[in-house]
């Protein structure tokens, strides 16, 4: 896949803070990359320096080939989509949509016509005469997004663009970016905070933090093998334990945790496992049951997940959230056992952890 | 709907009216006064002060003045305070907090000794001609009443529509004046008239900065009541007051008054 987007070595600073480290990032031809994150992040930061609008401190970024890094920012040629819509309040829908064309002296006949399309693509031909102000939030978007695409540009960014609307029509806009992006092949970088949103939506996704990106991979490795306990945590993994081999038998291995809790693991199911490691388990990873195996624990606050009851369990090896059955609820303080389940554990090698 | 207001508020509000409109009133009346002298109620009823005025030389000079120097000095108040009204508000997390206070400093400071230190260090140290020093006294005067008005007509602007903007193509300059002033445009007619109206009424900086010559009509008033006691002062004080209304007219109809409450 040839790199449409290339940040190389980024570094950026608001007056003497530091908001981003040695940053890299690299975006294929028509492929959708989200920086998901925390506020403070640094994903806005980062989309920002592509768009022009702030200069690093040092690096480079490339779009096409071509060098970026200096370059003005209406010079830039990038769609922007932003959270608020910033439509322009004085002008139409058609006069909103066309005034990128305008910009690049596309005017009469080819320019009513290229938006036009563009508003029917949208689903939006009716709506040309509007204001902004008389139209509903969801349509308000769907113009941002027209003005943006309209100037066909070879990337195309999005700053938490679903963020106002209601929990419904986030869900179908993303739908739908997603299909136009796909349409259009315009390589998108989609900044957001929202774990689903990125995940259904990105070819990839860059998980940031303190300036940093954690970890850059397909949605379904980031849910399944986190590279670190960062990611980890952030995908969900919310018991990491640490634990060393005490014995190896084959295929089994017998590791010991915090306070003398053992456990044996199938390398078969959990994949290799090194002498020193944590075992990261979702609330879903760790069954609890009442018999003679796994981590010892009591149980605390019983919650209804509707699929299952939650509990958080005091173990030897630390403070521990874990799953149970509908069928057989537990009380408050009742003896049970931890058991992992593979499919919902991951092994972190000891420098993830680090 | 019932409603029982309170006699006492009743009373309240009328005499609130009446010291506030009674003077406009007897300043209209005395105006329309066809006796040589100022009086009130008026005696007979007659146009000919308001026709005085147009006879006197000093009269029809001075209101030139002051139209000429009221529109300049708005002119350079809105070339100034537009931009630091932008550049206030857009980079309101970067800069420090006392430079916007700095914009209303003319208005904390009063104004005769505003005049007094601008006699003192334009027209005598600069040997600046009387023109100017009026002109430039007034821009000083007029410029917190365009910052503020701009600022608050800037406070509802979402800066990131003039980053969409920029990243459609259009330059930063062509920006603000393609997508940031049509969007403010209420806010700098509102600060264009509150301008000229502070200008066109100013007594206390005038007085020091008019010299031989060259005068604006308010100082022309009171150096006519010096030395004349007919209702012409009442019959100008009345067209300033006309003016004022019109232009207050002409923004209500094109803006609705809530511009002057914010």
């Amino acid at each position: 896949m040839t790199q449409a987007l290339s940040i190389q070595n980024i570094t950026a600073h608001y007056g003497t803070t530091k908001v981003l480290e040695n940053l890299s990032l690299e975006v294929g031809e028509g492929e959708l990359v989200s920086l998901l994150g925390a506020s403070g992040c640094g994903k806005t930061t980062t989309l920002r320096l592509v768009a022009g609008f702030l200069e690093p401190t040092s690096g480079k970024i490339e779009l096409g080939g071509k060098d970026l890094t200096r370059l003005p920012a209406h010079q830039r040629n990038i769609g922007l989509v932003f959270q608020n819509y910033a439509l322009f309040p004085h002008l139409s829908v058609t006069d909103n949509v066309g005034f990128g064309l305008k910009q690049r002296g596309v005017t009469g006949p080819a320019k009513t016509k290229r938006v036009n399309a563009m508003l029917e693509r949208v689903g939006l031909a009716p709506f040309g005469d509007r204001l902004p102000g008389a139209l509903s939030g969801g349509q308000k978007q769907r113009v941002a997004l027209a003005r943006a695409l309209v100037i066909e540009p070879p990337l195309l960014m999005f700053d938490e663009p679903l963020s106002n609307l209601d929990a419904k029509l986030r869900v179908d806009m993303r739908v739908e970016i997603r299909q136009l992006q796909r349409a259009n092949g315009t390589t998108s970088v989609y900044v957001t905070h929202d774990q689903e949103e990125a995940f259904s939506i990105s070819d990839r996704v860059a998980i940031m933090h303190a300036g940093r990106i954690m970890q850059l991979d397909m949605p379904e490795t980031l849910y399944q093998r986190p590279a670190n306990a960062f990611v980890a945590r952030f995908v969900g993994f919310e018991n990491l334990i640490p634990m060393m081999v005490v014995a190896r038998d084959g295929d089994g291995v017998t590791a010991e945790a915090a306070g003398g809790v053992r456990l044996t693991l199938s390398q078969d199911q959990f994949g290799a496992i090194p002498d020193a490691f944590t075992l990261a388990c979702r609330a879903d990873g760790l069954a609890v049951t009442t018999g003679a195996d796994g981590i010892p624990a009591t149980l605390g606050l019983r919650t209804y997940l509707g699929r299952a009851y939650q509990y958080q369990c005091d173990t030897p090896a630390g403070h521990l959230t874990a799953n149970g059955p509908l069928t057989r609820p537990l009380e408050i303080g009742a003896a049970a056992r931890l058991v992992p389940v593979p499919e919902q554990c991951t092994i972190l090698a000891p420098e993830a952890v680090a | 709907m019932t409603r029982n207001i309170h006699p006492v508020l009743i009373a309240l509000t009328v005499l609130v009216f009446i010291f506030l409109v009674g003077p406009l009133i007897i300043v209209l009346g005395a105006a329309l006064s066809d006796t040589s002298y100022l009086t009130f109620p008026p005696q007979g009823l007659s146009l000919r002060w308001f026709g005085n005025i147009f006879e006197i030389e000093a009269f029809r000079r001075t209101i030139v003045t002051s139209l000429e120097i009221a529109f300049l000095s708005t002119g350079i108040a809105l070339l100034v305070g537009v931009p630091a009204a932008y550049a206030l508000n857009r980079y309101r997390i970067q800069l420090p907090g006392w430079l916007s206070t700095l914009f209303i400093l003319p208005v904390l400071v009063p104004e005769l000794v505003l005049g007094f230190s601008l006699l003192k260090n334009v027209a005598t140290q600069f040997h600046a001609p009387i023109f100017i020093s009026l002109v430039l006294g007034h821009s000083l005067l007029v410029l917190p009443y365009v910052v503020r008005v701009i600022s608050a007509s800037l406070a509802a602007f979402d800066f990131s529509i003039e980053e969409a903007a920029i990243s459609l193509g259009s330059p930063r300059l062509k920006t603000f004046f393609t997508i940031l002033l049509p969007n403010v445009r209420s806010g700098v007619i509102a600060a264009f008239i509150l301008a000229f109206i502070t200008s066109i009424n100013d007594v206390s900086i005038s007085i020091f900065l008019t010299g031989p010559g060259i005068s604006t009509l308010p100082i022309q008033i009171l150096a006519h009541m010096e030395q004349f006691f007919d209702p012409t002062v009442a019959s100008v004080s009345v067209l300033l007051m006309g003016l004022t209304v019109a232009v207050m007219a002409a923004v209500e109809r094109t803006l609705g008054l809530t511009f002057f409450a914010k």
